[in-house]
C-alpha cells in the first residue's frame, strides 16, 4: 500500500499540480531532507571553503601558489613518507586481516560473534587514548623496555621511528580491514565453494579462482578504509613519531596551527586529489563495484 | 540397464551432534540408472547425496565407486559432478567461463574447451549465451547453465540436489522432460534428490523413499505407487486412505468390522495390519451394490476428477472419481480385491510412519 501511495503521489507531477511540497510531498523524499541539510552544511560547504582558501592568497586573489607548495622538497618528502608508511600499514593490515576474516567466516562456532566483538572492541575507546597508550608501551622507559630490562635483555627503541608509526596505524585501522572482508566472506555461498571442488579444483585453485575474486569488493573497501586515514593522519605520527617523522598530515596541521589557512587548504586539495586518483586506480580492479565506492 | 553396481553405499551412518541423519544405510546404484532419493525434509536424502559427492564424510561405513573405496577421497578427485539446489554458479564469471571451469582445471586444450562449451549450451538449449553473466539470467536458465557446467566434465554420475526446487510449476514440468532427455542423450547415471513425489514418479527408473535416516522402500515408480511397503510410503506418495485392519485369513481383511476380499496372502490369522486404498481405486455405486454404505460429505472439483469425502463406518474415505455425487447422496463403496494393499504394521519405533505435511 505504501509503495502504491508513493507512486500515486509521484505520477501527477505536472506543472498544473505544483503541490509537491508540504504535507503532500512524497514521503520518501521528505525523509531525505535532514540528510541533504547535513551534507550541504557539513560536507559541501566546508569543501567549497577549502577550495576557496586553497586557490586564493591573503588578499583574496586567485593563485596556485598554495597548491604548488606541495612541490617544496620538504613537503614532497612528507607526502612521500606518508604514502610509504600508509602503504606498508595497509599491506600489513591486509595480510593480517584476510586470513583472520577467512577463518572467522568459515568457523561455525558460537565464538565467532565473540571474536568479531573483540576486534571491534578497541574502536569503542578513544582513538587518541589508545595511541597515547602505545606511546607509553613503546617509550624508552616504557612497559616493553621495563620488562626487557627486568630480564636483562637489550632495550628496543622503536618509539619515534617509522616502525612505531606503522604499528600505530595497523593497530588503529586493522578492524576497518577485517570487517569488510569478513562481511563479503560470510556472503559467499558454501555451495559455490563446493561447486568449485566438485568441478575438480583443489583447495588452492578454489581459493585463487573463487574465494579471492569474490572477496575483492571487501578487500577494496578495507584498503580504502585503512589507506585513506593512514595517509592523512597526523595524530599517530605526532604521538608515536615524536615529530621526528613528518608526514603530510603534520605539515597541513602545522599550517592551520600557525594560521595559514591558505597554504593548509592548498595542500589538502592536493592530498584529496591524490586520494581520488588512488581510489580510481583501485576501483578498476573491482569489477563488481564494491560496497563503499 | 546392466546389473553393474556403480556406486555402493555400505553401512553409512552420519550424525550431527545428537541428531542421527543416516542410520546404517545400505544402497547401491547401477550404471545408467535414474535414481531418485525421495522423502520429506530432514530424511537424510541430501546428506546421502553429499556423501556421494564428497562434501560430507560418513561417521561409519564406506562409499564404493566402481569397486574402489572412495570414502575419504575429496570431491575434486571423484568422477561425479553435482548440480546444486541454488545453482551455485560463479557470479564473477561469464556463462562460458563457468562451463569451462572444470575443463580449464583439467588443462584441456582451448579448442576442446570451446567445442565443449558449444555442445553443452546446445544440449541445454541456451546457444549464444556464452558471454552473458549468470545473474542476468532467469532461474531456469541459471539451472541449465549449472547442468551444462557439470556435464562437460563427462562425469560417470550426475548428482542433482533438488535442482528444480526454486523454479515455478510450469518450468519445473518442462525441466523434468529436459532432464529425462538429457539423461538419455548422455547415457550416464543420475542420482536425483527431491521431496516432490510427482517429480520422482515422472523421471525415475528407481525411487528410494527415505524417512528419518532410513530407507523405507526401493522400487520402480509403479511398485512404489501401487505396492507401498508401509503406511509412510503410501502416505507420502500420492493421496491414500490408510486404515487399520485385521487380516482375518489369506485374501480376507477386516476393516472397521466389515470383511473385504483382497489378494494378499501370508500375513497370518487375525493379525493387525495397515490397509491402503488409493482414492481413485474406490468405486462409488448404488447404496445396495457396495460393500459398505456411506454419505458424501464434501465435494471438490479438481479438474481431471472430483474429490469427494464419503463418511462410512464412522470414518472418512477419500474418493477420486470422474462421476459426480452431490453432498448428501447416499452411496455404496466398492473396492476391487486387487486394489486393496495390505501392509505390516511398523514393528519398531524406527520404522514408525510419521505424519507428513505436503
Amino acid at each position: 500500500m505504501k509503495i502504491r501511495n508513493i507512486l500515486k503521489n509521484r505520477t501527477p507531477r505536472s506543472p498544473l499540480n505544483k503541490n509537491t511540497t508540504g504535507p503532500n510531498m512524497p514521503k520518501a523524499r521528505w525523509l531525505s531532507f535532514p540528510y541533504m541539510i547535513w551534507m550541504t552544511g557539513f560536507i559541501i560547504i566546508p569543501l567549497i571553503v577549502i577550495i576557496y582558501y586553497g586557490l586564493t592568497n591573503q588578499d583574496n586573489n586567485f593563485t596556485l601558489d598554495n597548491v604548488a607548495l606541495i612541490l617544496d622538497p620538504m613537503n614532497l618528502k612528507a607526502l612521500g613518507q606518508a604514502f610509504e608508511l600508509s602503504l606498508v600499514s595497509t599491506v600489513i593490515c591486509l595480510l593480517l586481516a584476510y586470513p583472520l576474516a577467512m577463518i572467522l567466516s568459515k568457523s561455525k562456532m558460537n565464538s565467532t560473534n565473540f571474536i568479531v566483538m573483540i576486534i571491534i572492541l578497541p574502536m569503542w575507546m578513544n582513538f587518541l587514548l589508545r595511541t597515547i597508550a602505545w606511546q607509553n608501551i613503546l617509550e624508552k622507559t616504557g612497559i616493553i623496555n621495563t620488562v626487557l630490562k627486568f630480564f636483562k635483555l637489550p632495550a628496543v627503541n622503536i618509539i619515534n621511528t617509522p616502525a612505531a608509526i606503522i604499528l600505530g596505524m595497523v593497530y588503529n585501522f586493522l578492524p576497518f580491514m577485517v570487517l569488510p572482508i569478513y562481511n563479503v566472506m560470510i556472503k559467499i555461498d558454501q555451495d559455490v565453494i563446493n561447486a568449485a571442488r566438485d568441478l575438480g579444483a583443489n583447495g588452492v585453485q578454489t581459493f585463487l579462482k573463487i574465494i579471492l575474486p569474490l572477496s575483492i569488493p571487501g578487500v577494496i573497501s578495507g584498503i580504502t578504509m585503512v589507506f585513506v586515514p593512514s595517509l592523512t593522519t597526523f595524530v599517530i605520527s605526532a604521538i608515536l613519531g615524536g615529530n621526528k617523522i613528518v608526514l603530510i598530515g603534520n605539515v597541513i596541521e602545522q599550517q592551520f596551527r600557525v594560521g595559514n589557512w591558505h597554504a593548509g587548504s592548498g595542500m589538502s586539495l592536493v592530498l584529496m586529489i591524490f586520494i581520488l586518483i588512488s581510489m580510481a586506480i583501485l576501483s578498476k580492479y573491482d569489477k563488481e563495484g564494491s560496497s563503499l565506492w | 540397464m546392466t546389473d553393474n553396481k556403480l556406486i555402493n553405499l555400505v553401512n553409512i551412518t552420519k550424525s550431527y551432534g545428537d541428531n542421527i541423519v543416516l542410520d546404517d544405510l545400505n544402497l547401491y546404484i547401477r550404471e545408467n540408472e535414474f535414481v531418485t532419493l525421495l522423502g520429506p525434509s530432514g530424511c537424510g536424502k541430501t546428506t546421502t547425496l553429499r556423501i556421494i559427492g564428497g562434501f560430507e564424510t560418513p561417521d561409519k561405513g564406506q562409499v564404493i565407486f566402481e569397486g574402489k573405496d572412495i570414502t575419504k577421497l575429496p570431491p575434486n578427485e571423484r568422477q561425479v559432478n553435482t548440480v546444486f539446489q541454488k545453482y551455485a554458479l560463479f557470479n564473477h564469471m561469464t556463462v562460458a567461463e563457468n562451463i569451462a571451469f572444470g575443463l580449464k582445471i583439467k588443462k584441456k586444450s582451448k579448442a576442446y574447451i570451446q567445442d565443449k562449451i558449444k555442445y553443452a549450451l546446445k544440449l541445454v538449449n541456451l546457444d549464444g549465451y556464452e558471454n552473458r553473466m549468470p545473474d542476468s539470467l532467469s532461474g531456469g536458465q541459471q539451472q541449465r547453465i549449472a547442468i551444462a557446467r557439470a556435464i562437460v566434465n563427462e562425469p560417470k554420475v550426475l548428482l542433482l540436489d533438488e535442482p528444480l526446487g526454486a523454479l515455478d510449476l510450469k518450468l519445473r514440468q518442462d525441466m523434468q522432460y529436459e532432464l529425462i532427455r538429457l539423461k538419455n542423450e548422455l547415457g550416464i547415471t543420475f542420482v536425483y534428490v527431491t521431496h516432490d513425489q510427482e517429480e520422482a514418479l515422472t523421471m525415475s527408473d528407481t525411487i528410494v523413499v527415505m524417512n528419518q535416516g532410513y530407507i523405507q522402500q526401493i522400487g520402480t515408480p509403479e511398485e512404489i505407487y501401487n505396492e507401498p511397503k508401509n503406511a509412510f510410503v503410501a502416505d507420502f506418495i500420492g493421496d491414500s486412505n490408510i486404515f487399520p485392519g485385521i487380516m482375518v485369513e489369506d485374501k480376507l481383511v477386516n476393516i472397521f468390522g466389515v470383511n473385504f476380499v483382497c489378494v494378499d496372502t501370508g500375513f497370518g490369522h487375525n493379525k493387525p495390519v495397515d490397509v491402503v486404498i488409493r482414492p481413485e481405486d474406490i468405486d462409488l455405486v448404488k447404496p445396495d451394490d457396495g460393500i459398505i454404505k456411506g454419505v458424501v460429505t464434501s465435494l471438490i472439483f479438481k479438474g481431471v476428477h472430483y474429490e469427494m469425502e464419503v463418511h462410512a463406518c464412522d470414518h472418512d474415505w477419500l474418493v477420486h472419481s470422474t462421476d459426480l455425487f452431490p453432498v448428501g447422496t447416499e452411496v455404496g463403496i466398492w473396492v476391487d480385491p486387487f486394489d486393496i494393499q495390505i501392509m505390516n504394521k511398523p514393528e519398531s519405533e524406527d520404522e514408525e510412519a510419521v505424519e507428513v505435511e505436503l
